[in-house]
């Protein structure tokens, strides 16, 4: 199935999500789990701030000479034995996987998880060529068995609770007995695990995604904890990689601390179980591993992102730390973003992927608390971002009428920094109520949702910014 | 225009810059020279005992279980132990590595296979290429030594270490895998090992043994008893 676009139902969506039991029940975990343990983590490691810049330099550094990082990465991969498939859009990253599985009579894929092979819908363009793709990423097996697409970046099926999960094994795994008992999540764990064993060893090719794409060494790297994407890789006889041009990375150094920032972002580890580095296909000697390497290496629409006002999202290492810190997000689910990308990664990412005029309503799902730029690992400015779009939006004219004297009124206010310092810095009741009356915030299906977090939690450029004068007027 | 040229283009385009210029190009290449190493956490700071203790510390956080053996040649015997303790069948995989080939596995009743795993083993043998401290983590190489598939099928995985080849950080072991392979050039593949495999995809909580391995000990080789540090 596509991937269909429902981004601009964003409301209807958001509405539908706040009423789903189960899905509010899932998301229950996120706003605990997560949280906690990334500020175990962070706190368990004093240079975890130092790290965060050093992160946020070294994608900076990159970004400002991709096209050679890019040419050196190939060279390093062709002499490695490596084929690199350029790929300008979806379409062409599909026909370059579509034609390696051709060529090698290829009848079913196994697959490590991937979001840029959600955003390319590489499933649909295989099945549509005769091959099965095989999701092997737990979570990701689970919502392929449901015809569902991911609702988080690292926890796919993040949504669901056990007992879903439970029913569509029985209804998909009728080789086994129907009494068995899956009560426990260790026998779900334990039949995905029986089931899955045996798709790697009969796959033909192998497609997993790459964490970052090593210019120093022509290397893919994958960051997991099942260890399916390197059963996938290692088994078949041939390895595809797909990619998309900001995974480059210069060396192997710059890895280490971009690593040291991504899990205990992502999970609050301080290491993901499996980090993989594969350069090229198997070498004389080896006795195992695929005997062909190829990466396909996408831009889709990132080389225009470029020096312009969007150039920083560019430095997402896909942690999922923004979502999992955001009280939209919370309240909403991922699918209600109705894209690939969801959270304000998505918010900010989307409309630049799939148009303005599709995905127009997602950068309004925020509350600029600011707890999004607060944990992001590369110290993404997704607020600003967010406001770039409204501005935007607001400038095209694309917002429904209703919506439109509340943008006036909050750009007002953008427009005038000491205002808006002001206006924050009030009680953010207060806001909303002055956003109601103005029929801005009571339009909004979350509105209840998200002001019980907003009195939680001031929003963090305020903070710094009363803060800063303090220190300078006390000086 | 292909699509390679395509892309290249269009971010030089982005940046305001033909390709060729001297700065930019001096700039890359020396940090693909020196690649410069950002900031190193303290942690793992310290004199070799420091560096084994923290080691073994991590090891355990991240779930894995820690033995140390006086020399190689008690490796055998401990690995006996920690089958019969788990209940496992006395079987066992392993590569070519000559570290390995030269134990005393026949005062065991061990079972020996050798090469790479077609996923039908319960128990593998590794050594691995180095430990770091930092975060208990193993680095495995590929090759006929020790196959790559040993990583990930087998049940329960073993892996000897010896205590020299346990460093601070992982900028530590990429100088020594410079020194092995050469500048700029990697084994097929680098297995960075953090514990057993797990999942949190369901509901969250975490459950050990997902894909790969469900039990992974460390032999720690040749360190004399390890103090425990938390
Ligand atoms: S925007 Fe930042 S926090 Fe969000 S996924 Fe990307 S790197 Fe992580």
């Amino acid at each position: 199935m596509g991937v269909v676009v429902t981004s601009p139902q964003f409301k209807d969506n958001a509405r539908q999500a706040m009423a789903d039991a189960p899905l509010q029940r899932a998301l229950g975990h996120v706003r605990k789990n997560f949280i906690e343990r990334r500020a175990a983590a962070a706190a368990g490691l004093p240079e975890f701030e130092a790290l965060r810049d050093s992160a946020r330099d070294i994608k900076n550094h990159t970004l400002a000479h991709l096209d050679l990082y890019l040419e050196e990465w190939e060279r390093k991969v062709l002499a490695a034995g490596g084929h690199v498939h350029w790929a300008r859009n979806a379409a062409e990253a599909n026909r370059a996987i579509v034609d390696i599985c051709k060529a090698r009579g290829a009848k079913t894929v196994t697959k490590g998880k991937s979001m840029i092979s959600e955003e390319i819908g590489l499933n649909d363009a295989l099945a549509a060529a005769g091959v099965a793709a095989i999701e092997t990423d737990l979570g990701e097996y689970i919502i392929q068995l449901r015809g569902e697409h991911p609702s988080h970046i690292i926890a796919p099926a993040v949504h669901l609770n056990k007992d879903q999960v439970e029913s569509d094994f029985r209804r998909v795994h009728t080789h086994l007995p129907k009494e068995r008992d899956l009560a426990e999540p260790t026998a779900l764990l334990a039949e995905a695990r029986a089931v899955l064993r045996q798709k790697f060893i009969e796959a033909d090719v192998g497609i997993t995604g790459a964490n970052f794409l090593v210019a120093e060494t022509g290397s893919s790297v994958i960051v997991t904890n099942e260890g399916n994407g390197d059963l996938t890789q290692t088994l078949p006889k041939v390895h595809v990689v797909i990619a998309s041009i900001e995974k480059i990375t210069p060396t192997m150094e710059d890895v280490a601390q971009l690593l040291r920032v991504l899990a205990r972002s992502a999970t609050g580890q301080e290491m993901s179980v499996y980090t993989t580095f594969s350069t090229g296909p198997r070498r004389p000697g080896d006795p195992d591993g695929p005997q062909e390497y190829h990466v396909v290496v996408l831009d889709n629409g990132r080389s225009s992102m470029l020096g312009g006002d969007f150039e920083d999202m560019l430095r997402c290492i896909r942690c999922g730390a923004c979502m999992n810190h955001c009280p939209v997000y919370h309240a909403v689910g991922g699918h209600a973003y109705g894209w690939v990308y969801p959270g304000p990664m998505g918010s900010v990412l989307t409309p630049t992927l799939i148009g303005v005029d599709k995905a127009g309503h997602l950068p309004n799902a925020s509350t600029f608390c600011g707890r999004c730029e607060s944990v992001c690992p590369v110290r993404i400015p997704l607020p600003k971002m967010m406001r770039h779009w409204r501005e935007r939006e607001f400038e095209r004219n694309l917002s429904p009428a209703a919506l439109r004297s509340g943008l006036k009124l909050w750009a007002f206010f953008a427009r005038r920094p000491a205002l808006y310092r002001l206006a924050t810095r009030l009680s953010t009741k207060a806001l909303h109520l002055m956003g109601r009356t103005k029929g801005r915030f009571a339009k909004m299906p979350l509105a209840s949702g998200w002001t019980d977090h907003r009195d939680l939690a001031a929003p963090q450029a305020d903070t710094f910014q009363a803060l800063w004068k303090q220190r300078r007027e006390t000086r | 225009m292909t699509a390679r040229d395509d892309i290249l283009a269009n971010i030089r385009r982005a940046r305001g810059v033909a390709g060729g210029e001297a700065p930019r190009r001096a700039a890359v290449e020396e940090r693909l020279a020196r690649a410069p190493t950002g900031i190193i956490p303290a942690r793992a700071r310290g004199d070799a005992a420091h560096r084994l203790a923290l080691f073994r510390a991590r090891v355990e956080a991240a779930s894995a279980s820690f033995a140390t053996v006086a020399d190689a040649a008690a490796a055998p015997d401990e690995i006996a132990r920690y089958l019969r303790d788990a209940n496992l069948p006395a079987t066992l995989r392993m590569g070519a590595d000559p570290r390995l080939a030269a134990l005393p596995w026949a005062g065991t009743a061990i079972e020996i296979a050798r090469g790479a795993s077609d996923g039908h083993d319960l128990n593998a043998v590794s050594f691995a290429f180095a430990g770091i401290a930092e975060t208990g983590t193993l680095a495995l190489v590929s090759g006929p030594d020790n196959p790559t598939t040993l990583n990930f099928l087998p049940d329960n995985h073993i892996v000897l270490i010896e205590a020299a080849d346990v460093v601070a950080d992982m900028e530590t072991v990429w100088a020594r895998l410079r020194e092995r392979f050469g500048k700029g050039a990697l084994p097929r593949v680098l297995n960075l090992v953090t514990g057993p495999s797990r999942s949190a995809d369901i509901e969250q909580t975490l459950l050990l043994g997902a894909h790969g391995p469900r039990r992974l000990h460390v032999v720690l080789v040749g360190a004399g008893e390890i103090g425990r540090q938390d």
